[in-house]
């Protein structure tokens, strides 16, 4: 099992989303975020001042898929989240030692 | 032959006539001058009427400029933290400053006393009925022009909380703007508009200053007054490294649309009825805050970038502030040119001057407020025409005289500066001493810590915005 975070342009989630869900991807978690790498934010002014917005809104996906099912996922975010401009984001991944479902105690990936 | 006949009896026609006529009369005489004394009543009683519902519109209009208006106007553009307190301010000065009204500051302001402040003959609103005192207008009950009055008083001591947001006890707050509302505002109300008055051009004041709506008596006092604030009172913890951006222009822009509309009550309200005059401010009105607004933007366009929504609105207020002294004495391409020069000349104010000085008008109450204010009570002097209001009169035959430097009156023109320099005068040392007083006795400032924390929590034990609720 792998966990897959990435971390995306909140106008691109709807099309991540749909991505995922074609390649059999059933469930995710998303979080609203704020955050920047290195584009470093935009400035702002109110009434001549200057302000450096550097915590820009982001959308962060998570989500554990079983080890065969991983490659297509970041695949699928790889080419729907791109707009080839500064600011797309970032996939991380980690290994997942187990995995429980809450309702009748299932283990590992059949609790996926 | 027919002719001449006819002139005969055209003429034996006109020598009888009279004493018909005569007779009718006399028989008549006693019901048709009653009937005129009737007719006269009721015409007055119209007028009457439909004065009276202006103002009382008027004066509801005016109150509605404090709360919402200007509360959500410096409510959003505050930090989250701190929105009630502005919010609470602007309440509390609705409620203050009228109950005082009541007892004292109404007789302060309108009753004929020195040339520099009213006497007491009105404390508890002694002597303030329904019938209409002729010095102040003819045609609405005292009680009409006393409550229209009362809401000026309200909105002045409202706009300085501008200069020490963020940062003022709230206790403080309310003795500080109680005692200027005293000290400050009651003088220069008297001075400019109250019987006996040193700069009261309606009623023969030794230096009458033009002032049709308030702009030295509400803008200059309450925007110097600011400043002084500002500078007592010192910058807020992390001005100007932190950023301090509006927690919400939405409501900011809310607040000044408000403002704009609650205008047209102190502007054309102050014709004191529903008269021509009355229109003629409430068009200025409209002009001057559409062009100031696009000045505004159109400066911070050519300096930024970008037109910005606080830019727009900041621009109208500058507007609406600077035709407030002349709305009811300039031509509408005066009024036009007058929002133009203000939109300019207090964007500067804002973004150059006050980093140039480095003060912290938190709101900007004198970028806006104290130079615009000045600004249109200088305009006034030059663009007033006695077109539109023929103030001053020949006192043998009763023309109209020229009213401001267009029309050649360089006297009055000077005089505009006189009024400027009291009020600047009595703003900077009656709000100095104020603060001193409350400085030393119940302290101004907040803690430290209570800042950072957000007056919201520290002074009123609640918070604007409760998302997990």
């Amino acid at each position: 099992m792998q966990k897959i975070e990435a971390i995306i342009q909140p106008s691109k989630l709807d099309a991540v989303k749909d991505a995922l869900l074609e390649v059999g991807i059933e469930g995710m978690t998303i979080l609203e975020a704020r955050g920047h790498g290195r584009q470093k934010g935009h400035t702002e002014f109110y009434r001549g001042r200057e302000y450096t917005v550097d915590l820009l809104p982001k959308v962060k996906l998570e989500m554990v898929v079983p080890d065969e099912l991983a490659d297509k996922a970041v695949q699928a975010i790889l080419s729907s989240a791109r707009t080839g401009k500064i600011g797309d984001g970032k996939i991380f991944l980690s290994k997942i030692d187990d995995a429980i479902r809450i309702r009748n105690d299932e283990r590992g990936s059949a609790a996926l | 032959m027919r002719i001449r006949s006819l002139k005969f009896a055209l003429l034996a026609a006109a020598l009888c006539l009279p004493c018909f006529s005569f007779a009718q009369i006399a028989a008549n005489s006693a019901a048709v001058s009653s009937q005129i004394a009737q007719l006269q009543a009721e015409v007055a009683q119209a007028q009457s009427s439909a004065d009276n519902s202006w103002m009382l519109i008027s004066a509801a209009l005016v109150l509605l400029m404090t709360g919402p208006g200007l509360a959500l106007f410096y409510g959003g553009l505050v930090r989250r933290k701190n929105v009630l307190s502005i919010l609470m301010q602007c309440m509390a000065m609705m409620c203050i400053i009228t109950v005082l009204w009541a007892l004292a500051t109404y007789s302060l302001a309108f009753d004929s006393g020195s040339a520099f402040i009213g006497g007491l003959h009105h404390l508890f609103l002694r002597g303030v009925g329904l019938a209409p005192d002729p010095d102040y207008s003819a045609t609405i009950p005292l009680q009409t022009f006393m409550i229209y009055q009362l809401m000026f008083a309200i909105i002045t001591p409202a706009l300085i909380t501008g200069a020490f947001a963020e940062r003022m006890k709230f206790s403080a707050m309310a003795v500080f703007l109680a005692l200027w509302s005293i000290f400050v505002y009651s003088p220069m109300a008297h001075m400019v508009w109250g019987k006996g008055g040193l700069l009261n051009a309606d009623l023969g004041g030794r230096f009458p200053c033009l002032d049709f709506a308030g702009g030295t008596v509400v803008h200059v006092t309450s925007g110097v007054s600011a400043l002084v604030c500002a500078l007592y009172l010192g910058k807020r913890v992390g001005y100007p490294s932190e950023a301090m951006p509006p927690h919400s222009v939405v409501l900011s822009f809310i607040g000044a649309c408000l403002l704009w509309f609650g205008w047209f009550g102190f502007n054309a309200g102050s014709a004191l009825g529903s008269s021509p005059l009355a229109t003629s401010a409430f068009v200025n009105t409209q002009f001057a805050a559409a062009a100031a607004a696009l000045s505004w933007a159109a400066a911070e366009w050519l300096r930024s970038g970008k037109p910005s929504a606080l830019g727009l609105i900041s621009g109208a207020v500058a507007g609406l502030v600077a035709i407030t002294p002349a709305a009811g004495f300039v031509q509408p391409m005066s009024a036009l040119v007058i929002g133009v020069i203000a939109g300019a000349f207090c964007f500067f104010m804002v973004v150059k001057v006050k980093s140039w000085f480095g003060y912290d008008d938190s709101l900007d109450a004198f970028g806006v407020h104290g130079a615009g204010g000045t600004l249109g009570a200088i305009l006034t002097g030059v663009f007033a025409t006695s077109a539109v209001n023929p103030i001053f009169k020949n006192a043998k035959t009763g023309a109209a005289l020229p009213s401001g430097l267009i029309q050649g009156n360089w006297h009055q023109f000077f005089n505009q500066f006189i009024g400027v320099a009291i009020a600047w005068t009595l703003s900077i040392v009656g709000t100095f001493i104020l603060l001193k007083l409350v400085d030393l006795t119940i302290g101004l400032r907040v803690t430290r810590e209570h800042e950072m924390e957000g007056l919201d929590v520290t002074q009123h034990g609640e918070e604007g915005y409760e998302f997990g609720a």
